[in-house]
Formats: C-alpha cells, structure tokens, sequence
C-alpha cells in the first residue's frame, strides 16, 4: 500500500491543481493576515472559509482523482498488488497532498506573521488538524461515492450532493427541527446532531477554542460545558477519527467486489 | 496452465459469459476471437481476477484464482487502452512498475532500444502519441519474465514497423516456452501467429482448435471466410 501511496502523491504532488490549491492558501492567509491585523479575526475568517472549501474541495479531488486514474487503475489491478492497498493507497495520496496543500499554504504566512509568539496558536493548530480532518473525511466520501458509480457524472452529482447537504442543507434542517421542537429540552439532541455532521462538530470546536461561545447563547453555554471540557474534546476527535474510518472501511469493502 | 470451469458472469442483465469451460496447456500461442462484445475482454479479466465471477472457477498452475494476488507475479498482461498517470515521465513510470512487481525485470532496456523510445524516456506521457504510449505499454509488459503473457488487442496504434517488432517478440517469447493469449481483431495477424483459436460467441465457447480445423469445420478455403461463416451464420 505505500509504494501505491507513494506514486499517487508524487503524481498530485506535480499536478497543476495541488499547486493551484497550495497557492489559493497561501494567498489568503497573507490577504487575511495583512488586511486584518489581528490574528484572531483571521482564524475566524480562516474558520469559516475551511469549513465550508476544505470539504467541497475534497469531494471535488476525491471523485475527480478516482475517476481520471481508472485506466491507470486497471493497470495496477493486473499487477501482483492487493486490490484493497491499491484503492486505499490512492485515498490516502490524495488526502495526503490535499492536507499538505492546505497545513503548509496557510502555515507558511503564519509561521512568518509570528505565530510562535502568538497566543492564537492553539486556536491555529486547531483549525489546521480539523480542516486536515475534514479533508481525510470528504475524500474519503468522495472515493465511496466514485466507486459505487460508474457513471461519471452521477458520481459527480452525488458528490457535489453530499457536500451541499453535509455544509448546507443539515444546518437548516437542524435548525428548523429546534424551532419546531422548541417547547422540548433540546441540549441533548443538539449536541447529538452537532456530532453526527463532521462539518459542524469542526465549526462548533472552532468556535468554542475561541472563547466567542457567549454569542451562542444558553446552547452555547451547554456546548461550551460540553465541548469544553477534556472529555468533549477527546469525544469530538474520536468521531473526527469515525467519520474517516467508517467511510475508508467502505472503500475496502466495496474494492472488494468490483468488477473493473 | 489455465483451467476454467463453468465460468459465469452478468453485468446487471447483460450476461456477459455463460458457462465457460477452457483448458490451456503450458507453452505456444493462443488466440480468444469472437465479434464485439462476446466476452474476450471479461474472459480476460476474470482471469486476472479484474472481473469477479458470479460462479464456476479459475485455476492457474492447480491454484484457485479466490482470495489470492500473488499468482499475478506470473503473468504479465497487455491491457486494451494504454492510459497512464500523465504526471509522471516515461522512465518514471518503468521503474515504478518494475518497484511494484519486485521481481527482476531484465529486458527494459532491450524493449526501449527495440521500439526506439530512448527520446521519449524523459517525456511525460500526457505528451506521447497514442501508438507511443502503446510502445510503453508493450515495454512495461514484456520487460518480465513471467509464464503467462495476455495480450488485450496488442496492436492497436502501432505503425507497420513496430508491429512487425511486435511479432518477432511474440514468437521469441514462445520459442522460450512461454502460453502466451492473444484478442485481436487483425485476422491476419491471428493467423500468422495463432497455434490455437478460442472462438468465442454469445458468452460460450462456440470452437476451440487450430486454424486448418476451423476451416475444415466451416468448409472455407481460408480463415478470414471461416470467420465471417461463423459470424454471418450466428446474425442469420
């Protein structure tokens, strides 16, 4: 599985779009950084920017890579590898490249802007393993999806589906159910729902690690005695760490049993 | 060498392969014919363990094909469409394969002076013209040293020189006692180098023999009217 592993990363590695991505980091986090003057405020901004591109760029990758190399593919098939480190390999290539592209983009005009020095480096780190998290997940996704469809452009259509309603779409339902709900105490499903969506549980972290919970409100108050203490966090990375295990059981299983 | 007994396959409601049954004995050239979409290529990936069977099985050397990869290490397989990660270079490409297979690949650079890739080692092969990247694809197969050679249309792209090249490296490697499988649509090719044909239609197998068998089977006085006998009396 890491020669597969490592020929799919150096393949990424010299692609125009890794670099087009790295760049795309790179760039905000010096605009950010030298128009807002405050490293707080561009974690934030940073924050809400990862949460919704990192996933969407994922799935994008994850579905585009699976279905670019699929002649490729057959021709590694037919060599004496397993077909489980094949497709896994390729996964965590480009997982890999992808988180790279975004730890050493927006690290780099940190690192020079004086992180080290900064009490905002938590928050940072943070920020940067959940969004090489949310990379690992979505691609993850991403390759399940492509793999259970042959067609191109349904798998695209899935993909893009998933993403929407993973960043968008379970936000509303979520909220329309606690107005719907409302007469009910809702602390404990709020806080179950928050952790079934990847997307959300990193933004909830985020936010929580920057002290703005008061702007939550009394669920801010529940998410904060939560999330806040040792034990919510250990839980929010322990379904970090489902939510990329479960889907990468999925690319084996279904690797398993597909006619190529 | 190949042993395959009561193969069946469907792809959805299409059922590809209805009950197969193929031996294969070591040494000597063997071509799988039949009309577009009859099962050569599914034949071929089943026996590469690329297309899973709904039921019968594959042995290769007394070993079943389930659950087992190793026994890829003995075939080197040509596939039908050379499309390769265009990121990497020509040279690039050899040694990862060659990484991947650990086995001792002798005969690269031979096949590189052979074909006249030299200029494009350092290419990247989003560059290279089909028939090039078919010269590649025939380096990367033929550079091991593996019992089973399969052959996914070997020709296609090839220029009259490098197919003659491609001819004399098939007859080598069977002068050295090696089964060797072959789908075509070049019947005259097939011809020249073919021991045995399987003739292939509607997912069976509808002749298995030399070329002078077929032709006294269909009563035609040479192989590509055998063919089109065959052909026309199953569309008929």
């Amino acid at each position: 599985m890491l020669k597969i592993l490592k020929y799919s990363f150096y393949d990424l590695m010299r692609s125009r779009w890794s670099y087009v991505y790295f760049l795309f980091y790179l760039l905000l986090g010096v605009v950010l950084l030298f128009l807002n003057n405050d490293l707080s405020k561009a974690v934030i901004t940073l924050m809400n920017v990862i949460i919704i591109l990192v996933p969407l760029i994922g799935t994008i990758f994850g579905v585009m890579y699976y279905y670019n190399s699929r002649e490729f593919t057959e021709l590694l098939l037919a060599q004496p590898v397993k077909r489980s480190s094949i497709f896994l390999g390729q996964y965590f290539g480009v997982a890999t490249s992808l988180a790279l592209s975004l730890v050493i983009g927006l690290g780099m005009p940190f690192v020079f802007y004086g992180i080290f020095n900064s009490n905002a480096i938590w928050d940072f780190s943070l920020l940067l393993i959940t969004g090489a998290f949310l990379t690992f997940i979505f691609t993850a996704l991403a390759f399940v999806i492509a793999l259970s469809n042959e067609n191109k452009i349904k798998g695209f259509g899935y993909a893009i589906l998933l993403w929407l309603f993973m960043a968008v779409i379970y936000d509303g339902l979520f909220l329309m159910s606690l107005l719907y709900f409302e007469d009910y105490p809702l602390d404990k499903f709020s806080l179950v729902a928050t952790m079934l969506n990847p997307v959300d549980l990193s933004r909830v972290l985020i936010l929580l690690k920057l002290d703005i919970s008061a702007l939550l409100g009394y669920t801010g108050a529940v998410f904060q005695q939560f999330f806040g203490t040792n034990f919510g966090l250990i839980l929010s990375f322990v379904m970090l760490v489902f939510w990329v295990v479960i889907p990468t059981f999925f690319i084996w299983r279904i690797a398993k049993r597909k006619d190529f | 060498m190949i042993e395959i007994k009561d193969l069946h396959k469907k792809f959805g409601k299409n059922e590809v392969l209805k009950g197969i049954d193929l031996s294969i004995k070591e040494g000597g050239i063997f071509s799988i014919l039949g009309p577009n979409g009859s099962g050569k290529t599914t034949l071929i990936k089943a026996i590469l363990g690329m297309v899973l069977p709904d039921s019968g099985e594959i042995f290769i050397n007394e070993k079943s094909l389930k659950n087992n990869f190793k026994y890829r290490e003995k075939i080197d397989y040509l596939p039908q469409i050379a499309n390769f990660p265009g990121n990497l270079k020509v040279n690039e490409l050899i040694d990862m394969i060659k990484d991947l297979r650990a086995s001792e690949a002798t005969k690269d650079e031979e096949l590189i002076e052979l074909f006249k890739l030299q200029p494009f080692l350092n290419k990247r092969l989003v560059n290279l013209s089909g028939g090039t990247k078919q010269k590649v694809n025939l380096v990367l197969t033929f550079m091991f040293d593996s019992p089973l050679i399969i052959l996914d249309e070997p020709t296609s792209g090839l220029d009259p020189i490098s197919h003659l090249r491609l001819k004399n490296l098939i007859f080598a490697e069977k002068e050295k006692g090696k089964t060797i499988l072959v789908t075509s649509h070049i019947l005259s090719f097939v011809e020249e180098i073919a021991d045995e044909i399987v003739f292939l239609l509607e997912g069976k197998i509808y002749f298995k023999g030399s070329i002078p068998e077929l032709k006294s089977k269909t009563e035609q006085p040479d192989f590509e009217h055998a063919i089109a006998s065959i052909l026309s009396a199953s569309y008929a």
